[in-house]
């Protein structure tokens, strides 16, 4: 049986019967697995997340395009730099406001380093003894009202802003933990009150116990505060057009003269008459930038001395003016420099009369009626010009609008002008009474009538490169006779003693009997005005010297008219400032005819 | 032949990496170095700036003027003035030299005797006044001139 079983051995099947089916030999195919066939799905279904997929892709592509398209709008939109290494805090900036330098480069202005001082009261081991303490090291600080506020509860207070290095190390030896130091900057005005009514001043803004912000508050300061506090600069200097040695040298003769003519304020201007920089600007009484003091709150501010008598100052300015009408009278060829004018005085005009301080006969010249300053003769002469004229050369002038002087101060000093522009207005205007302006707008005009006769803008900064010339206010030959009727002022008229050997100057001088607060005017005060030009024949400078109540015992008498007070401290300041500006002195006596006067004014454009 | 490539290839990674790691180390030294050098030209920044202000102190007119009128006497400076411009023709040639004859030198006793003769005279006038010394410019004690 398992014989059987183990030989499995296939048959030879060999067809032996046509009715019995034959076993193919072959192996069957192996029955194919019925189909399954997956049911169909919803099309829709399908249709939807075939729409979900490509909205998923078209998101991953616009989210990948939209980044690119960021980052090239940013690299073209900033700025191309060097990539900075580490981000740490630049060496490029040096400190948070700029230096304010002279036109040479001195400094004016310039921060240091300085150590605030501050108290956490929760950090201190022994509070009282911290009050005693700092009581003995500050004396403005007292013991008791320290130690009621450091038991007040509060986390932190200022102490002191600025602190020198031996306090601080009196500080430290305090041993006290809760008295801390911060570092910030100070901003230090190095030559103490020189200029300082140009600087202005500055003071902290916000301040934290890292750092503190500067903040100008007066002056230049003020005006540049943006552009000295901008990172993008650099620490790039402002460049003023002040001269330190020339504004030192002017503000130290203006000192003594103005102490030496007893007058409580005097103001000087040097300002360049082509281009219109103000090279010294001086007023007196001065402060110390560094330690300014407080506005006062009573009493009148024109005797501070934060207040700017050279800007802000709006004074009647006399006979200075008279130069205007004659000039205009030149222009409109009304007259000539040797017209003869009517003097005969005292000139009635309704209820007024207008006189002159000598009688100087029936008929003057023009340029005798400059010379001699008559009243009388420009009051005549104005008519003939007429008011319309009048204001209208006197606003092309730049009398009717503020200074546009780089200051906080300036546009407050707008000049005090008649309401009504009358004919008796026209007549007093002439002599320069009856309109109140600033030494530095009669610098201005001073500068536009004799430099040729454009019109120059005053200014701080020092300009780079040439100026364009402005609009014209007269002609080329008006400014020359102009200038040589001022000369003729020094050499045989009321400035007698503003002759400088050499440097040919030439001005007019202006008394002006002072407003009283109650109406009308004081017989014993007066404000006294030089207003000059030097060298004559080819104009550099215009100086502009003003007093306030002058009085001076001179030849035998009490004098307060400006021949004898503002003119000799304007020829000292000419004689001491002019060599510093690197003006040669000309001794020659033909530089002074009137020949040179009109080749110098062809010569310039 | 294949598992050489391998070795090589791997060698290769191995070598780059090591590469890019030095390079990685050496540049981030090279920031250290880069970021503690502008630190320092920050801080020179501040000590020029310093300096920069104090010598605008030490020059302030004020304390030049000071320093001029206390040592007038050795320097002898005086304000610029108009007259102090001059004209190339001016200028004088320089004198021709003059050869001083060589003199015997003088017996000391003789110059002692010259010498004891000489009376110190003072600007101070009046009979009993006292002998005025001008005092020399006071120093500091770092010997600086204060004005």
């Amino acid at each position: 049986m398992m014989a059987w079983l183990r030989s499995p051995r296939r048959r030879k099947t060999v067809p032996t019967d046509p009715f019995v089916p034959v076993r193919s030999t072959e192996p069957r195919p192996p029955v194919q697995a019925p189909v399954m066939v997956m049911p169909r799905e919803n099309p829709e279904k399908v249709r939807l997340r075939a729409e979900r997929r490509l909205k998923v892709t078209a998101a991953c592509f616009v989210f990948g395009f939209a980044l690119v398209g960021v980052k090239m709008g940013a690299i073209s939109a900033s700025e191309a730099r060097e990539p900075v290494t580490g981000g740490l805090s630049g060496a490029s900036i040096v400190s948070a406001r700029a230096d304010i330098t002279d036109r040479e480069g001195r400094v004016l202005a310039t921060n240091v380093m300085a150590t605030a001082l501050y108290a956490q009261p929760h950090l201190m081991v022994d509070s009282d003894a911290a009050a005693e303490g700092l009581a003995r090291i500050f004396p403005d600080m007292e013991a008791e009202t320290w130690k009621r506020r450091f038991k007040s509860g509060s986390k932190f207070f200022w102490l002191k802003g600025n602190i020198s290095p031996e306090q601080q190390q009196a500080v430290f030896d305090l041993g006290e933990p809760g008295l801390l130091f911060g570092q910030r900057e100070m901003r230090v005005y190095p030559n103490g009150p020189i200029g300082a009514h140009v600087l202005g001043g500055a003071q902290y803004g916000a301040q934290d116990v890292r750092a503190a912000e500067i903040k100008g508050i007066a002056g230049i300061e003020a005006v540049f505060n943006d552009f000295l506090s901008d990172p993008v600069h650099e620490g790039a200097p402002l460049r003023l057009s002040l001269d330190l040695s020339v504004q030192t040298t002017v503000e130290r003769v203006l000192d003594s003269g103005m102490r030496l003519m007893g007058a409580k304020g005097a103001a000087a201007i040097l300002m360049d008459v082509h281009t219109g920089e103000i090279v010294s600007m001086a007023s007196l009484p001065d402060f110390d930038p560094n330690d300014r003091p407080r506005v006062a709150v009573s009493g009148d501010q024109a005797d501070s001395p934060l207040f700017n008598r050279a800007v802000q100052g709006v004074y009647e300015l006399g006979s200075t003016f008279k130069i205007f009408t004659v000039a205009q009278s030149l222009d409109l060829g009304l007259t000539n420099a040797g017209t003869m004018i009517d003097t005969q005085g005292p000139l009635r005009f309704g209820r007024h009369r207008i006189r002159d301080f000598h009688n100087y006969g029936p008929r003057l010249s023009v340029t005798d009626v400059i010379v001699k300053s008559s009243n009388v003769g420009t009051a005549r002469m104005a008519i003939e010009i007429g008011g319309a004229r009048q204001k209208a050369f006197l606003g092309s002038l730049g009398f009717f609008e503020p200074t546009p002087v780089e200051l906080t101060e300036a546009p407050g000093a707008r000049p005090i002008v008649p309401a009504r522009w009358t004919e008796i207005s026209t007549m007093t205007i002439s002599y320069g009474h009856g309109l109140s302006a600033s030494p530095l707008h009669l610098a201005t005009a001073y500068a536009s009538l004799l430099n040729g006769g454009t019109r120059v803008t005053p200014t701080l900064l020092a300009r780079q490169g040439g100026t364009p010339p402005g609009p014209r206010v007269v002609s080329a030959r008006v400014s020359a006779e102009a200038r040589h009727m001022l000369r003729q002022v020094v050499t045989r008229g009321t400035a007698s003693l503003a002759e400088v050997e050499g440097y040919q100057l030439g001005g007019k001088t202006g008394t002006a009997d002072k407003p009283s607060p109650t109406g009308g005017y004081f017989d014993d005060k007066t404000i006294t005005t030089f207003s000059g030009v030097f060298p004559s024949q080819d104009p550099r400078y215009v100086i502009i010297v003003t007093l306030d109540e002058p009085q001076v015992e001179a030849a035998g008498e009490d004098r307060r008219t400006a021949g004898w007070t503002a003119v000799p401290i304007a020829a000292e300041i000419v004689r001491r400032a002019a060599p510093l500006l690197g003006m040669r002195p000309d001794f020659r006596a033909e530089v002074d005819t009137f020949g040179a006067y009109l080749t110098q004014a062809n010569a310039r454009p | 032949m294949r598992s050489l490539v391998y070795a090589l290839c791997i060698a290769a990674v191995v070598g780059l990496a090591f590469w890019a790691y030095g390079e990685g180390y050496e540049t981030r030294a090279t920031e250290r170095e880069v970021a503690q050098l502008e630190r320092e030209i920050g801080a020179r920044h501040q000590e020029l700036s310093m300096l920069r202000a104090e010598w605008a102190y030490l020059n302030r007119p004020d304390r030049l003027h000071a320093l001029a009128e206390m040592n007038f006497e050795r320097l002898g400076l005086m304000p610029l003035a108009p007259d102090h411009f001059a004209l190339a023709d001016q200028v004088a040639y320089p004198p021709p030299q003059i050869v001083l004859p060589i003199r015997p030198r003088v017996n000391a006793e003789v110059l002692e005797q010259e010498i004891d003769g000489i009376v110190v005279m003072n600007h101070v006038f009046g009979a009993d006044a006292e002998p005025r010394m001008i005092a020399p410019p006071t120093l500091a004690d770092d010997g600086e001139q204060l004005p």
